[in-house]
């Protein structure tokens, strides 16, 4: 007998999975470009049914409103387009001091979440109880509406030295004014903070090779303040100060603080840093305790074993969830709508977008902003992390 | 606020997915639902405010009960939706609401760019400052420097710019979402000021807990007829608004109030038997019952009759006809007639 010869029989096409996976991937990508384009047409449709102006346009027309805090010189003569810059400009304030700030205050709780003193530690653990589940919104109603407005009247302002003022309408500070011959102070910074990195290196090669320690802290903070502070006195002292003084209803001059700020940066610092200690404790925990029992017995104190072993494993850790808390903290600061301060949210898509009635363009600006933001801060620190990563040999 | 964000963000959706559901008329739409999406105020006194019970009262309130009683013979079919100054001409736009009665200052970028139409004018008014009594400030000319409280999102806020330019004045202005922010804010003394339209003062003022320690300015710096509104494109529906304003100012000069309205009927006045419906049928030419405007003046009043029970002497505010009187007794309101 012979036995008939098995040739493979191949399957019918619809049968082949990479037939199958591309097939479907074009079904997919030919759906959702089909409906963007019925979104796109729909809406082109809508708009003009019901007699709405669209496109960009608006952007170069006069704003005619004033705008209470802007980094930039603005009047009501400016454009819609400058209201943009103004809001965004004080979005970004708020996010990148609330991010500075809620990481220092962050790690100072989460570690004093771990100290071994229980007072020190239960406080700690009360401040992020505390913080962490009361709702942010309440957070900043609460500094606004109950703390900041206990603060007095313009004429009764506290005051220090009769320099800064606290009242009602916000903190006055003295504005520096920058005379001529200041230039040399910032070239005598540069040059100091030049000869601080010159100084970091050389001591560690040193300390490499001889053992011998060099106290690099001090001496790079006589450097830093000494060699500008020189040349400040020698250029003739080139720096006014400009202060605040009471006219009429408000102090004029000077920087001020508004209290829609200062309660808005309150909130969200005090919010996200609850968040960041979690986070620090988390991370500071996840190194083996073997390793603290090592730096101990090779002879580092606590503040040397925290600094030198702990947190530059416990980064690892820590930087990946810190990132989300900084993209909250950004989102969050749209909240400011609540109290009047201007941001993107607020003055850009509240304001303008009424005062034009352009809904859809003023929207997708926002969201495109508020997504490219958050996808920088992502990218930086994904850099970031990666230096900080294990790098496996 | 996150709340708020949602509503615009919804609102712009609806812009880009409504088509079909706008598809049909704005009347076909009100009577499947079997009730009119009127948005009103989020809190002011005399306009639209809702009372303990959670009733709305105020002469918002009653235009939309009066397009109701219009459409429906029944005032009562109307549900209220409260809008904040920023939230309420994309709510319009987006369909969320039929009707807008919400003191909203005509305009002609609204009437034009925004896609929206005016119906005619429930409340000529004008914006001024409430201050309080202790700065000793007598005129708004004193105000350089002065913080300014401001809804966010009016006229009001760009008139105040307008304003203080003009005057070469400086101008501190904070602008809160909501009237009640801002009134929280000039009783703590956040700011020196209030702007806002007068009417609105007054209510505001009302609101306050020493509401005789502040004094609204004599200076009115602009113009604000107040209105209800409609989207732009649908004309049948916005006859039926515009003549429903109409018809309670018609009935006010013809001397038909919610009381007399039976007795009225047998008038041999012809222009009162067409409003009435007694004769002819101009109620049925609106798509409507003939007899729709004797309804509206029976469940909800002459224009006379709102005016006074909401912000005139019959209210707290007291505020005098002024601008607001008929044409043949010194004001501006005047309708075309029913003919």
């Amino acid at each position: 007998m012979v036995e008939p010869l098995l040739t493979p029989v191949k399957p019918p096409f619809w049968n082949n999975p990479q037939v199958r996976a591309i097939t479907f991937q074009v079904i997919a990508l030919v759906a959702t470009v089909a409906f963007g384009l019925y979104l796109f047409e729909n809406t082109q449709d809508n708009l003009r049914r019901l007699g709405i102006a669209s496109g960009f346009g608006f952007l170069s027309s006069p704003s005619g409103f004033d705008i209470i805090q802007s980094l930039i010189p603005y009047s009501a003569a400016s454009s819609y387009g400058q209201v943009f810059w103004v809001a965004l400009l004080n979005t970004l304030l708020v996010a990148s001091l609330g991010v500075v700030l809620a990481t220092l205050l962050g790690f100072i709780i989460g570690i004093a979440r771990l100290s071994k003193n229980w007072l020190i530690a239960k406080l700690a653990l009360a401040y992020i109880e505390t913080f962490r589940n009361i709702p942010l919104l309440l957070q900043i109603f609460f500094w606004y509406f109950a703390v900041l407005r206990a603060a007095p009247a313009p004429r009764q302002s506290l005051s220090l030295g009769d320099t800064v003022f606290l009242n009602i309408r916000g903190l006055y500070l003295p504005a520096p004014e920058f005379q001529a011959g200041f230039g040399w102070v910032l070239a005598a910074l540069g040059v100091a903070a030049g000869l601080v990195v010159f100084l970091v290196r050389w001591s560690r090669r040193r300390q490499a090779a001889t053992g011998q320690q060099f106290p690099i802290f001090l001496a790079s903070l006589a450097l830093l303040l000494g060699l500008p502070l020189l040349t400040f006195t020698l250029a003739g002292a080139p720096l006014h100060w400009q202060i605040p003084e009471l006219q009429g209803f408000n102090f004029r001059g000077g920087w001020v603080v508004i209290p829609e700020m200062a309660s808005l940066l309150l909130a969200l610092t005090l919010y996200t840093a609850a968040f960041i200690a979690e986070i620090v404790r988390a991370g500071i925990q996840a190194v083996s305790h073997g390793q603290t029992e090592a730096s101990f017995s090779l002879g580092f104190n606590t503040g040397l074993t925290l600094r030198l072993i702990i947190l530059p494993q416990a980064l690892r850790v820590i930087v990946p969830p810190l990132t989300n808390q900084y993209l909250n903290l950004t989102k969050n600061s749209s909240l400011a709508a609540a109290i009047g301060y201007p941001d993107l949210v607020s003055a850009f898509a509240g304001t303008v977008l009424n005062q034009t009635g352009q809904a859809i363009e003023c929207i997708a600006i926002t969201m495109a902003v508020y997504l490219t933001i958050s996808l920088l801060i992502s990218l930086l620190m994904n850099l970031y992390n990666r230096r900080v990563a294990l790098v496996e040999r | 606020m996150k709340l708020r964000n949602i509503l615009t963000a919804t609102a712009t959706v609806t812009l880009l997915l409504s088509g079909v559901a706008q598809a049909g008329t704005t009347l076909d739409a009100i009577k499947k639902n079997g009730f009119i999406k009127c948005g009103v105020s989020d809190g002011l006194p005399g306009f639209s405010y809702a009372d303990a019970k959670g009733n709305y009262n105020g002469i918002d309130v009653d235009v939309c009960r009066a397009v109701a009683a219009a459409v429906f013979g029944d005032s009562t079919k109307v549900k209220f939706t409260p809008l904040t100054a920023k939230e309420r001409l994309t709510a319009l736009q987006s369909g969320e609401i039929d009707v807008l009665s919400r003191n909203t200052t005509w305009t002609s970028s609204r009437d034009s760019a925004q896609g929206l139409n005016f119906t005619g004018v429930t409340y000529y008014d004008g914006q001024g400052f409430l201050v309080n009594k202790k700065l000793g400030v007598k005129s708004a000319k004193q105000l350089d420097g002065a913080t300014v409280c401001v809804q966010a999102g009016t006229t009001t806020e760009l008139n105040l710019s307008d304003y203080f330019r003009a005057n070469k004045l400086k101008l501190t202005p904070i602008s809160y979402d909501k009237s009640d922010e801002s009134a929280k804010s000039l009783e703590a003394g956040r700011c020196d000021v209030l702007t806002s339209d007068q009417s609105q003062l007054y209510a505001q003022r009302i609101k306050l807990a020493k509401p005789d320690d502040y004094m609204v300015l004599p200076e009115v710096i602009s113009k604000e007829p107040l209105g209800p509104v409609v989207r732009h494109g649908d004309d049948d529906w916005f006859d039926i608004v515009k003549w429903t304003l109409f018809v309670m100012v018609n009935a006010e000069e013809l001397g038909i109030n919610s009381k007399n309205v039976e007795d009225m009927k047998k008038s041999t006045n012809p222009d009162v038997k067409r409003l009435l419906g007694v004769e002819g049928d101009k109620g049925k030419d609106f798509g409507l019952a003939n007899d729709w405007m004797a309804v509206v003046i029976k469940q909800v009043g002459n224009y006379g009759e709102i005016f006074d029970r909401n912000v005139g002497k019959g209210s707290e505010l007291k505020i005098e006809r002024g601008l607001n009187a008929l044409w043949n007794q010194g004001g501006l309101q005047y309708a075309p007639p029913v003919r």
